[in-house]
């Protein structure tokens, strides 16, 4: 219990540093976001705008009001943003909150089914590799795999998108859904989100399984080198049984950690996907917030995709205890 | 890992033969007068590892000349002083080493021992060796290639000239008239620097968290991995854009590559200290403790050589990182640049040319791609290899068969090591990530 507190506490730490990070990076960089907001007012509003009209302006934007002693600023910021009010993206003119909540959900439908669909296709593969070591499958599903993996998703996306999408034309080069269906759940709409997603998983997981299978491959023939195995057949263990529970199992355990990391991959990499595929998620108004100077929207993109990615870590940490019962108490070491 | 050294004194065809020789003669000279030479094996304690692979020579040839003297490698010692200790007066802590080498012997040795061996293994695997290949093939480009390309400059041919149509332009031109041959080679030097920036900054700050963190353990251990996890949630690309667009930084290549792996090092923290925690209670590194070591001298003198070959094959895979990170922001356009790089040209490609769209800009996106892709294959091939003749992992699998080839090799039997057995002859396919 002790462990899954711990656990939370980090990640409660992990979103509060992010957090702080970026009222730094916004207040405290001379020249940087804030000076660039108040000559975008001073402009706009033309010389009739007074100080205090250009500071409520840019307070209102960024949640920082610059007249305020430094402490008062930092702690104002803090609790606007733990209140989910991330300010007002200039681009926009609407709240960031409202146009990266609608957005996250699907950034998060990408990557998680990317995710899982290369993480289950790797593993099995990788697993039938290795029982079928040093055949032609497994030389082939090698180098095919090595290939996959000395290949960026977005090469794969702008192929995808260049033949699949405007050349033969059978996918859609952009957006969520066909704009003409109604939102909800019917059949027509969840399809035409399948449809429009396709390409975008498809390019994520395609070049992460083949990592998958590499590592899940050599760990696999590793475990079955291990004597506990010939013990399990030995006690006339079913062979399902051995592969499951002794081979898979033991396997996959090593991969946890790169499963950890490959999030952060996966998250980082939908940012150039989304905007490949012009799909508006909260990678793609990261971008469209870049381009436009938008210092709001870009900081509230990057901290909510910072908080997903936390929640799937913490998901991803907590359940490795499942997995592997030695990972529960924390031991403790002699400190040299 | 004896095996290999031995491979060099009997197998490596080309020039081993006339080292060994050399050093075969080198021990004749200097054990001759020499009874309890034997004893010269253990003061050379194994410092662990892949360290075994140090082995004296020497040894071996004494070995087969005399097959009636007891074993010496590591583990054998114990057995050896019993057997030698009636013959010898002088206890064996008193015992100097008797063979002495001259400076050049010394440095030839050392050449041996750390170039031209691990050199060797990484021929032998295909993999690692297509690996170097390719890179050197990209080093060259960075460096002879800019003597041979003339400069890419607008207008140098036609527009948009589609690649392998005209021998002057091989890769084609692009919307404004500039050989792709050109744009690719001239963008090596900068690309190369940016992946070495970043693949040295995260090897080395991952290193040093990982090793203290491991080593040291106690509450430094706690506070370096609760920073260490926090960088790790962090997103990287989105971090990178972030601060790339905050920062206001100019399109320096080391520049970028640093902040391209920003927080790329806290991953490898957290492998490398796994790493150490097998390491930090073995002997060698008690002994040093006991005799009073401080703890930089222990983590770099003990821990860190161990880990070099998992740190080398790290280096190898941030490289890759480092190519697929920086070229996808260049592509995106949210990174500043000095001059064209690979990713610029995608960027180019697409917003200039609408190259996703128009089959016949196509080859001017597909060129950097395939540049991208065929190095990034030739670091994993490296990577791979590496992982593969390094990696304890996929050696313990055979770990029964490793022993009894060290015990039957340095007891003079004469087993042949250029052919391994089956059993071993699988580890070549066991390549994990």
């Amino acid at each position: 219990m002790s462990h899954v507190l711990k656990r939370l506490a980090q990640s409660v730490l992990t979103v509060y540093v992010v957090i702080s990070a970026s009222f730094g990076l916004i207040r405290l960089l001379p020249g940087g976001p804030l000076a660039y907001l108040r000559s975008q007012a001073i402009q706009q509003g033309g010389s009739d705008l007074s100080m205090s009209e250009i500071n409520a302006r840019i307070a209102a934007q960024t949640n920082i009001a610059v007249n305020e002693p430094l402490y008062v600023q930092y702690y104002d910021y803090m609790v606007a943003m733990l209140q989910g009010d991330f300010g007002q993206s200039t681009r926009y003119g609407e709240p960031v909150m409202q146009i990266i909540g609608s957005a996250i959900p699907w950034t998060v439908f990408l990557t998680a089914t990317a995710l899982f669909l290369a993480f289950t296709v790797g593993v099995s593969l990788g697993a039938f590799m290795a029982y079928r070591e040093g055949s032609n499958f497994d030389l082939a599903s090698t180098g095919v795999g090595l290939v996959l993996n000395s290949t960026p998703g977005y090469v794969v996306a702008l192929l995808f998108i260049s033949y699949l999408g405007y050349r033969m034309e059978v996918f859609p080069t952009g957006g969520r859904y066909a704009s003409e269906l109604t939102v909800g759940f019917n059949g027509p709409f969840l399809l035409s989100v399948l449809y429009h997603g396709a390409l975008p998983i498809t390019s994520m997981a395609l070049v992460g399984f083949g990592g998958w299978a590499l590592s899940m491959r050599g760990n696999s023939i590793r475990v079955l080198g291990e004597d506990y195995l010939r013990v399990a057949r030995l006690r006339g263990l079913s062979t399902r049984r051995i592969a499951m529970r002794y081979v898979a199992r033991n396997a996959i355990l090593p991969m946890y950690t790169g499963l950890m990391i490959a999030i952060g991959t996966v998250f980082g990499g939908a940012v150039i996907i989304e905007n490949i595929f012009a799909y508006p998620g909260v990678g793609f108004y990261l971008i469209q917030g870049i381009n436009a100077r938008d210092y709001p929207l870009m900081m509230g993109g990057f901290i909510i995709i910072t908080i997903a990615m936390v929640i799937g870590i913490t998901i991803a940490d907590l359940t490795y205890g499942i997995l592997d019962p030695r990972a529960k108490g924390g031991s403790s070491r002699e400190s040299y | 890992m004896n095996r290999t050294d031995r491979d060099d004194c009997q197998s490596a065809p080309d020039r081993s033969q006339s080292d060994c020789e050399r050093s075969e003669n080198g021990s004749n000279r200097h054990s001759t007068d020499a009874p309890e030479d034997v004893a010269s094996g253990g003061g050379d304690q194994p410092v662990g590892g892949y360290a075994d692979a140090v082995a004296d020579p020497n040894k071996f040839t004494d070995e087969e000349r005399d097959p009636g003297r007891s074993a010496i490698s590591g583990h054998a010692a114990n057995g050896r002083v019993a057997a030698d200790g009636g013959s010898s007066s002088v206890s064996e802590f008193q015992q100097m080493a008797d063979v002495s080498m001259t400076d050049a012997e010394r440095r030839r040795q050392w050449l041996d021992e750390k170039i031209l061996a691990p050199a060797r293994i990484v021929w032998d695997d295909w993999r690692a060796r297509s690996g170097v290949l390719i890179v050197l093939f990209y080093l060259l480009m960075g460096t002879v290639g800019l003597m041979l390309v003339t400069k890419p400059s607008p207008n140098q041919g036609g527009y948009l000239v589609g690649a392998l149509r005209t021998l002057e332009y091989p890769l084609g031109t692009t919307a404004s008239g500039v050989s792709l041959l050109s744009q690719t080679v001239y963008a090596t030097p900068s690309m190369l620097t940016m992946i070495a920036s970043g693949a040295v900054f995260t090897v080395c700050l991952g290193t040093f968290f990982g090793t203290v963190a491991g080593y040291k353990g106690g509450t430094i251990d706690s506070v370096l991995m609760v920073v260490t996890d926090i960088m790790m949630t962090i997103p990287g690309l989105p971090l990178t854009i972030v601060l790339a667009s905050a920062l206001e930084i100019k399109g320096s290549p080391v520049v970028i590559g640093v902040l391209i792996t920003i927080n790329a090092w806290a991953g490898l923290a957290r492998a490398i200290r796994s790493q150490v925690l097998t390491l930090r209670d073995a002997e060698y590194v008690e002994a040093s403790r006991i005799m009073g070591m401080s703890t930089p001298t222990i983590i770099s003198g003990d821990i860190i050589p161990n880990l070099m070959p998992y740190i080398t094959m790290n280096f190898v895979q941030q490289a890759r990182a480092v190519i697929f990170g920086s070229v996808g922001l260049y592509f995106l356009g949210v990174l500043p640049y000095n001059s064209v790089n690979w990713g610029v040209m995608m960027n180019a490609a697409v917003n200039r040319a609408g190259a996703t769209s128009s089959p016949a800009a196509f080859h001017w996106l597909l060129v950097p791609m395939l540049t991208i892709i065929a190095l990034a294959l030739g670091l994993t091939l490296l990577a791979q290899g590496a992982d593969r003749i390094f990696n304890p992992r996929v050696r313990a699998r055979h770990a029964e068969t490793v022993v009894d080839d060290e015990d039957g090799g340095t007891g003079g039997s004469g087993s042949n090591p250029t052919a391994p057995s089956p059993v071993t002859a699988d580890d070549d396919e066991g390549g994990g990530i």
